[in-house]
């Protein structure tokens, strides 16, 4: 049989790993056609939404809900007293803390959730709200987190014992009442002797601030219990769908498979959808007490106000070297904010997630890592925005240390860095706070991304900006932002990474159908990133189908296997191994197939793109669409019929994505009006899956850096109330803020994933925060400026060129 | 983000408009573009349980230019506004700073009526109105009568216009001179952190007619009559326009809010006004 088109063709037709294809996703979205929890509409569906405090810190005396049970259309009001005998009024958090369902006696931040009004539509039930009298006793508020730690005001009488000391938490013993935790990495003594004997020391203390991911679609969720045949389906916008099953479970005591969780279209997660909220528990409360399917969606102020915010990290660094700038210690401190509730999600092991990365991309020999948890009147959470866990603030923190060094010894940022970076051969590299990086080429992306740029130029552009300054000529100053992160992602190994004891391991499951086409259905869910598409081009290039032949399904617990889902870049790392591994158990099979029906031995035929040849003799082969059939149609001695598999992929290790930035920026000094006028990013993701998926993913992961960076916060006043509760006063970038972004990239695959792919989605993120920040801080370094923080909104920048004297 | 219920209006002429608001006093308001009030019913802070749409009411939505005036209709959108060649021929000021106001969909939508009646000290076409001495036209159940823009604002949502009372249009004098609308803001959509309308006569060298309004930086617009003394009369140089910032300053009073503490506005406001009085200048 003479083979009609050439190999190369027969790999484009493939649309496997390493080609721009086209997102399978966006038809159906870019003409609204997607399916979101709010789209789900079912017969009898009633509506719940909850009366929330307009109080930081209150004693709840009492709740009238007679009134409200008046109102047309309200048919029940759930209260904490309600919940109590079924004991879901408090629930288990990520983080091995608990939260209330309802408040059950007081409330510990504004916004937090008091009662929950089921209503025959959502008007009735903004109607209900309306109506429930509740009696509150306004407490002492605390939103400072080391107050917290001196305050006679306990947050949280539940963590108390009668002498009202503070019990041992899930992560050892509390010294306040208002202390969650104490997490330790590194040598603490030999860090301390190092940075006191050291010839240089530079101090910094930095506040990254409380903000939030705001995904455009809010939380929600339809619950709908059937009592004809008891089982519970759940839809909402999960990151996580099979944890979420788990936990409904072990809360609720309905058996597992009772249970079906569904995951469908979900606009962006960004670390807000992996925790359990209160709503979804009433929703499901409120469908077995109504026998009705019950929809919860939170609106703006709700996600913003009360769903998972991010950071909050009061970081304390000291960073030694010798003269010469080789770094010789790291020391850190971390008061980490995390409101009412400790509703972090992070792996149990880690309270403060991999903050233990702030090493960086740095061969830093010694160093210690310390964070406590501090409970607050705010709204809990502490989860992981467009990064994994914590890395973004670990990151933030290296890279603004390396700043603050470079003024002390007076040295240029880039040289500082390029001098302490991990060199080539040193991978793996065992770092001083336990990690044992992968692979990287830090040397090389960094000098590509200078001469990119033009480094030297720049510099001496900006030194002429500072003269014309002085001299009257401009009021721009100019900053060159600088970063180089190293990312920790794809957790992980289960030896060390589980989430309430479930490990994070994940899957992927494939059932070729006799004509040669497949599904493929993963335990992860897409939120945006472009699964559809990415996984079945890995797919595609492991089992010889093409990507168009292979249908993608995730976030249906009752299909899809096992998994711990999506946050944490940890897709492609985990899961997307795991559909590597699977299509390796395809090609296996395919290989016995393929030999009986060539007639020669199993090692005498290899694969070759999409099909098995017979070595040596490439006219002789079985396409994959031959051999799909055969699996199913033929009798084949000693093989099942089938062509199927599943893999479950417990990753051997984490993945360190890399990159090098480059941003420069104007700064209005009587305005504070920022321009950025270029932003460069290298990004290093080692095996590249679909150029222009990752594209997409760093123009959206340097936006929200932007916007985190120049101001987007969550903002409370001294009373707890919650300011930035809009998105008048939230920062959400528009097309009209956001500036070009050159992308760039170097590959250094990792070499313990089946492909050598590392995850991308969050690397901008985390690389953009300190590069936009440095930028705006760089601007000042030759007024004097060390450090400020962020966010860099207008005012807070026109304040330091304020205190630095520019406006006289 | 649900409003409280309330009954839906949609009169075909401002006879009906008036009865329903006579009828029900301040429980009744008008709405034009709706993107000042709907939210604020949405947040519940506004209880309007009768709100009566003046889409289908005719002659509210003409731009009639003149020799030496312009007409404006209540119902006329900033997209028009925006859109409308001759006026943008005769008052460049109205598109200039048209264009600064929130985003594009919010601008379809959104009248210069509604900016102006609901007398929130963000929106920006107060300020222009009182740069340009508009007069307000309003109606009510006694017959129609004038307000000038510069007496209209009395506090934050509070303006001349009775509960029962509708505003059906401006008029301003058809501007003269260079002209410039300068607003700093956060982001697209957002209101202003300071904003600065000038119109500016050039006769020769000097000045011979100035007009300065601010806006959000004060619970009203302020039009500030000692800026425009500062700037008549000089050659509108340095001193002059240091003179005019230094009285404007005097006349607004900005509260700390997101955007910033007041050191911060009352400087910004400055540097604004500086840009916007040489700009319209450079254009006199």
């Amino acid at each position: 049989m003479k083979d009609e088109i050439s190999r190369e063709e027969r790999v484009d037709n493939l649309k496997g790993m390493g080609c721009s294809r086209k997102r399978v996703e966006d038809a159906r979205f870019t003409q609204g056609k997607g399916n979101y929890v709010d789209d789900v509409k079912l017969d009898g569906m009633l509506f719940g939404d909850f009366v929330r405090s307009p109080y930081a810190h209150a004693n709840i005396k009492s709740i009238d809900t007679e009134a409200a049970l008046k109102v047309p259309g309200v048919v029940a009001v759930l209260t904490a007293a309600d919940l109590e005998p079924l004991g879901l009024h408090w629930m288990p958090t990520l983080a091995g803390d608990k939260q209330m369902v309802l408040a059950d006696g007081k409330v510990l931040y504004q916004g937090q959730e008091v009662a929950y009004v089921i209503a025959e539509d959502r008007y009735a039930a903004a109607d209900g709200i309306e109506a429930v009298e509740v009696e509150y006793e306004e407490l002492q508020v605390v939103v400072d987190p080391f107050e917290a730690l001196k305050s006679d005001v306990i947050l949280r009488p539940d963590t108390v014992d009668e002498n009202g000391k503070a019990v041992d938490g899930a992560h050892g013993p509390r010294n306040h009442p208002n202390h969650i935790f104490t997490w330790e990495a590194g040598d603490k003594d030999p860090t301390e002797e190092v940075i006191a004997n050291a010839e240089i020391v530079a101090e910094e203390e930095m506040y990254y601030h409380r903000t939030h991911p705001c995904p455009l679609e809010t939380c929600g969720c339809v619950a709908s219990m059937d009592k004809v045949n008891g089982k519970l389906t759940l839809w909402g916008t999960f990151q996580a769908p099979h944890a979420i099953r788990t936990i409904v479970s072990l809360i609720s005591g309905i058996e597992e498979h009772n249970i079906r969780v569904i995951s469908p279209d979900i606009g962006g997660g960004f670390g807000n959808k992996v925790g359990a909220y209160p709503g979804y528990v009433c929703s499901v409360v409120a469908s077995i007490v109504t026998g009705k399917p019950v929809k919860w969606i939170e609106d703006r102020m709700d996600n913003l106000m009360t769903t998972a915010f991010a950071r909050d990290y009061w970081m304390k660094g000291k960073i030694s070297a010798t003269p010469e700038g080789k770094i010789t210690g790291l020391h850190c401190h971390v008061t980490a904010d995390h409101g009412g509730f400790d509703a972090c999600a992070d792996p149990t092991k880690f309270p403060a997630g991999f903050m233990n990365i702030c090493t960086g991309s740095y061969d830093i020999p010694t160093a210690y890592l310390a964070v406590d948890g501090v409970y607050t009147n705010k709204a809990p959470g502490g989860v992981s925005y467009r990064c994994s866990f914590r890395v973004t603030e670990a990151v933030y923190f290296i890279e603004r240390m390396i700043e603050v060094l470079a003024i002390k010894l007076d040295m240029d940022a880039a040289e500082l860095r390029r001098i302490n970076f991990i060199k080539k051969e040193q991978f793996p590299y065992k770092a001083a706070l336990g990690w044992e990086y992968d692979s990287g080429d830090y040397h090389t992306a960094w000098d590509k991304a200078l001469k990119t740029v033009d480094y030297d130029g720049l510099r001496a552009e900006q030194a002429q900006r500072v003269e014309d300054f002085k001299a009257g000529k401009t009021r721009k100053l100019m900053g060159v932002g600088l970063s180089f992160f190293t990312e920790i992602v794809g957790a992980g190994p289960v030896k060390n990474c589980d989430i309430l004891g479930m490990g994070m391991f994940d899957s992927c499951e494939i059932r070729i159908h006799p004509t040669g086409s497949a599904i493929a259905r993963l335990g992860t869910i897409s939120q945006g990133q472009g699964h559809a598409t990415t996984f079945a081009q890995i797919l595609a290039t492991e089992i010889g189908l093409s990507a168009d032949s292979i249908t993608i399904e995730e976030g249906d617990t009752d299909t899809a296997p096992y998994g711990l889902g999506t946050y944490g870049s940890r897709s492609t790392p985990v899961a997307g191994a795991a559909a590597a591994m699977v299509g390796r158990k395809i090609r296996a099979k395919a290989q016995m197939i393929a030999a009986y029906l060539l007639e020669v031995h199993d090692d005498d035929v290899e694969f070759d793109v999409d099909r098995f040849v017979v070595k040596g003799a490439p006219e002789r082969f079985k396409t994959m669409k031959d051999i799909a059939f055969a699996a199913y149609n033929q009798a084949i001695p000693g093989i099942e019929p089938g062509l199927e598999a599943v893999s479950y992929y417990d990753p051997p290790n984490m993945t360190y994505p890399f990159g090098a930035y480059v941003c420069v920026m104007d700064i209005d000094v009587d305005t504070g009006v920022t321009d950025i006028r270029r932003f460069y990013a290298l990004d290093d993701c080692g095996t590249r899956i679909n150029p222009m998926v990752i594209e997409g993913q760093i123009h959206g992961g340097l936006t929200e850096a932007l916007a985190v960076a120049l101001g987007q916060e969550i903002a409370y006043d001294e009373m707890g109330n919650c300011k930035t509760g809009t998105l008048m006063d939230f920062f959400l970038p528009t097309a009209w803020e956001v500036p070009n972004y050159e992308t760039d990239y170097t590959v250094t695959p990792s070499p313990h994933h089946p492909i050598g792919a590392k995850g991308v989605g969050e690397s901008p993120h985390v690389g953009g925060v300190p590069c936009f920040s440095n930028a705006v801080q760089d601007a000042f370094r030759a007024f004097g400026l060390t450090h400020t923080n962020m966010p860099h909104d207008h005012w807070r920048i026109w304040k330091t060129a304020n205190e630095l004297g520019l406006h006289d | 983000m649900i409003p409280a219920a309330f009954d839906y209006y949609r009169p075909k002429d401002m006879e009906a408009v008036l009865s329903i608001l006579v009828e029900h006093g301040d429980d009744a308001r008008v709405m034009a573009g709706g993107h000042s009030l709907i939210p604020m019913m949405k947040l519940r802070m506004a209880d309007v349980p009768h709100l009566i749409d003046l889409q289908d009411v005719p002659d509210l939505s003409d731009i009639v230019v003149s020799a030496d005036s312009i007409k404006i209709g209540a119902m006329v959108t900033q997209a028009e506004l925006i859109d409308n060649a001759e006026l943008t021929k005769a008052a460049p000021i109205l598109r200039e700073a048209a264009l600064q106001i929130a985003d594009p969909q919010v601008r379809y939508m959104g009248t210069i009526g509604g900016n102006v009646a609901n007398g929130d000290p963000g929106n920006d076409m107060p300020g222009l109105m009182q740069c340009l001495d508009a007069t307000f036209h309003l109606v009510g159940p006694d017959g129609t009568r004038d307000v000038a823009a510069r007496d209209f604002y009395e506090a934050a949502y509070m303006t001349d216009r009775e509960d029962d009372e509708v505003l059906t249009g401006v008029t301003i004098p058809t501007p003269q001179g260079g002209y410039a609308y300068e607003k700093q803001k956060r982001k697209i959509g957002d209101y202003a952190t300071a904003a600065a309308a000038v119109q500016i006569v050039k006769d020769g060298d000097t000045c011979t007619f100035a007009s300065v309004a601010m806006t959000n930086l004060s619970d009203t617009p302020i039009y500030s009559a000692d800026a425009v003394e500062a700037l008549v009369g000089t050659t509108v140089d340095d001193a002059a326009i240091k003179a005019a910032i230094a009285a404007m300053l005097e006349d607004i009073d900005p509260s700390e809010d997101n955007r910033g503490p007041i050191a911060f506005k009352n400087h910004v406001a400055g540097v604004i006004l500086r840009r916007t009085i040489e700009r319209a200048w450079s254009r006199a």
